[in-house]
């Protein structure tokens, strides 16, 4: 690991003009940045320690019924915190599909948000990696590609974005805020995360030093928790990202899909928001045909990126199966192996 | 750089002088403070050899620097048992077989303090499981770990229930 400075703020507005030195970076949770320091894979020259920042660890009910959530509240916390794990089941889902218990523990909900891919390549500064290095080339590129991206990846770079937790966010609208020398401003999580393009090291709309403050959920995103799930297929049942993962969201009224949200992760550099599934499939009634008519237009632009074609249809029988979950109904609790795609459909299975 | 912090290590107040902010939770532990029982395995949250609780919640404690936990209380595997008398889920871990090689098992055993403290999994070897897949066991003594973690939670209970009557 190199040499740094520590440096902990006290306030929000000393963190963001102590951030502004060039070499900076923040330190939360520390899960991913202590790992990526280790591996020589990033060497900031200042740490700006906002782990203990107050005023960031809260979770706030809003006037609208949505909910605030504090930058800095851990994973843990915010997967178990009762009132927000009934409103908003299939963010606790998510969450709970994550990591382990000891690193939910520790990691924070603005981290979350921006830690790095999970790309093997990324990770070892021995191979060329346009992320870390921009202008060398990209050894995923024919290399062991398996699991990255189908969907808007370029030439650049075909890494994904590993987080559960921004999957649901992203399918239920919501806006992240963000404190920079200039202010406060917002941002929704939908435009918060970039594709690579010919850029792969610019991985969000952050401007140096800006510090994610919070993450807030509207009101209206209440109205999917009875019918709400995340799924999420990965090679081992649990402690793995996603090789594939779903979440899936229907507000049903007189039998009929009112409004339907639906968010796949794994699949691309950034949550990807899947909104021509969701006009397939509001106005109609739920059924097998639609769920595959709305699998089919979520991944309607998916091309492989390499030896993971197979990734594209496992999304869409994903799509369908959490979907088919979605309509049978959020489960009173957190199922004991969260968002696992192995648990029996309630009313039969939907394929042989 | 010296960086100076507080911490209380099994119950003792520790003041530590710190000569570098890179040093991690676990390497202080281990090369400073002489308590080898913590492990390093992967050094990079992989294996969760290195679990011990920090404020009562169980972390990997490769991933947390020292310096920025000043203030905290820290309990390791030397810290649990009382004297000469082990802690339940240390008994549990003997009365089962919940280990073969003992390099994870102090990890193993914090962290299933940890989560009888969460008080998530119930009775449930699933929840079990899945609440205890942070630590891996490459001598694959988990059917062992699986059982001695819901003994020790219901022989806890049942000290909880003397201690409350």
């Amino acid at each position: 690991m190199n040499r740094f400075d520590y440096i902990r703020p006290a306030t929000v507005s000393e963190a963001v003009t102590a951030a502004a030195v060039p070499g900076s970076a923040y330190l939360a949770g520390g899960t991913n940045l202590i790992d990526l320091m280790k591996g020589g894979i990033v060497s900031p020259r200042r740490l700006i320690d906002v782990s203990r920042l107050a005023g960031l660890d809260r979770i706030e009910p809003l006037p609208d019924g949505g909910v605030r959530i504090g930058a800095r509240v851990r994973n843990a916390d915010l997967a178990h915190d009762p009132t927000f794990s009934k409103r908003f089941p299939v963010v606790a889902e998510a969450l709970l599909a994550g990591a382990s218990a000891q690193l939910r523990n520790a990691a924070t909900v603005g981290g979350n948000l921006l830690q790095r891919t999970r790309c093997a390549y990324f990770y070892d500064p021995a191979t060329a990696c346009n992320k870390r290095q921009p202008g060398v080339g990209c050894d995923a590129r024919g290399g062991e590609n398996r699991l990255h991206a189908v969907l808007g990846w370029s030439e650049s770079c075909i890494a994904t974005h590993p987080s559960d937790f921004c999957v649901p966010l992203v399918a239920l609208d919501a806006v992240v805020e963000i404190e920079g020398k200039a202010g406060r401003r917002q941002v929704a999580l939908e435009e918060l995360h970039l594709l690579p393009g010919t850029t792969p090291e610019r991985e969000n709309v952050l401007a140096p030093g800006e510090l994610v403050v919070a993450v807030r959920l509207p009101g209206a995103a209440a109205r999917f928790a009875t019918r709400a799930r995340y799924l999420k297929l990965r090679e081992r049942t649990s402690y793995a990202f996603a090789m594939v993962s779903v979440a899936a969201c229907l507000h049903i009224e007189d039998g009929v899909i009112a409004e339907a949200r639906l968010a796949l992760g794994g699949v691309a550099a950034k949550p990807w928001r899947a909104r021509a599934a969701e006009a397939a499939l509001a106005d109609a009634r739920p059924n097998p045909d639609g769920f595959r008519r709305a699998a089919e237009a979520a991944l309607a632009e998916a091309h492989p990126s390499g030896d993971n074609a197979f990734k594209i249809e496992l999304a869409r029988r994903i799509v369908v199966r959490a979907l088919a979950l979605a309509v049978a109904g959020t489960p009173e609790r957190v199922p004991a192996l969260p968002a696992s795609p192995f648990a029996p459909i309630p009313g039969g299975a939907i394929h042989d | 750089m010296s960086l100076s912090i507080n911490l209380t290590v099994n119950g003792m107040r520790r003041k530590i002088e710190l000569d570098d902010p890179r040093v991690t939770l676990l390497d202080l532990l281990r090369e400073r403070l002489d308590l080898t029982g913590t492990k390093k395995g992967c050094d990079r949250g992989q294996c969760g050899a290195c679990t011990v609780l920090l404020d009562g919640r169980r972390i990997n404690s490769c991933l947390a620097l020292a310096v920025s936990n000043d203030g905290a209380e820290v309990l390791t595997i030397e810290g649990l048992a009382q004297g000469e008398a082990l802690h339940p889920v240390q008994v549990a871990f003997i009365a089962h077989d919940a280990f073969q090689c003992g390099f994870c098992t102090p990890g193993q055993i914090i962290s299933a303090v940890g989560l009888i403290r969460e008080g998530q999994a119930g009775d449930d070897p699933e929840r079990v499981r899945e609440g205890m897949s942070g630590n891996l066991c490459r001598c694959g003594a988990y059917r062992g770990i699986t059982e001695a973690v819901l003994e020790a939670q219901r022989s806890l209970a049942q000290v909880g229930r003397e201690e409350a009557a």
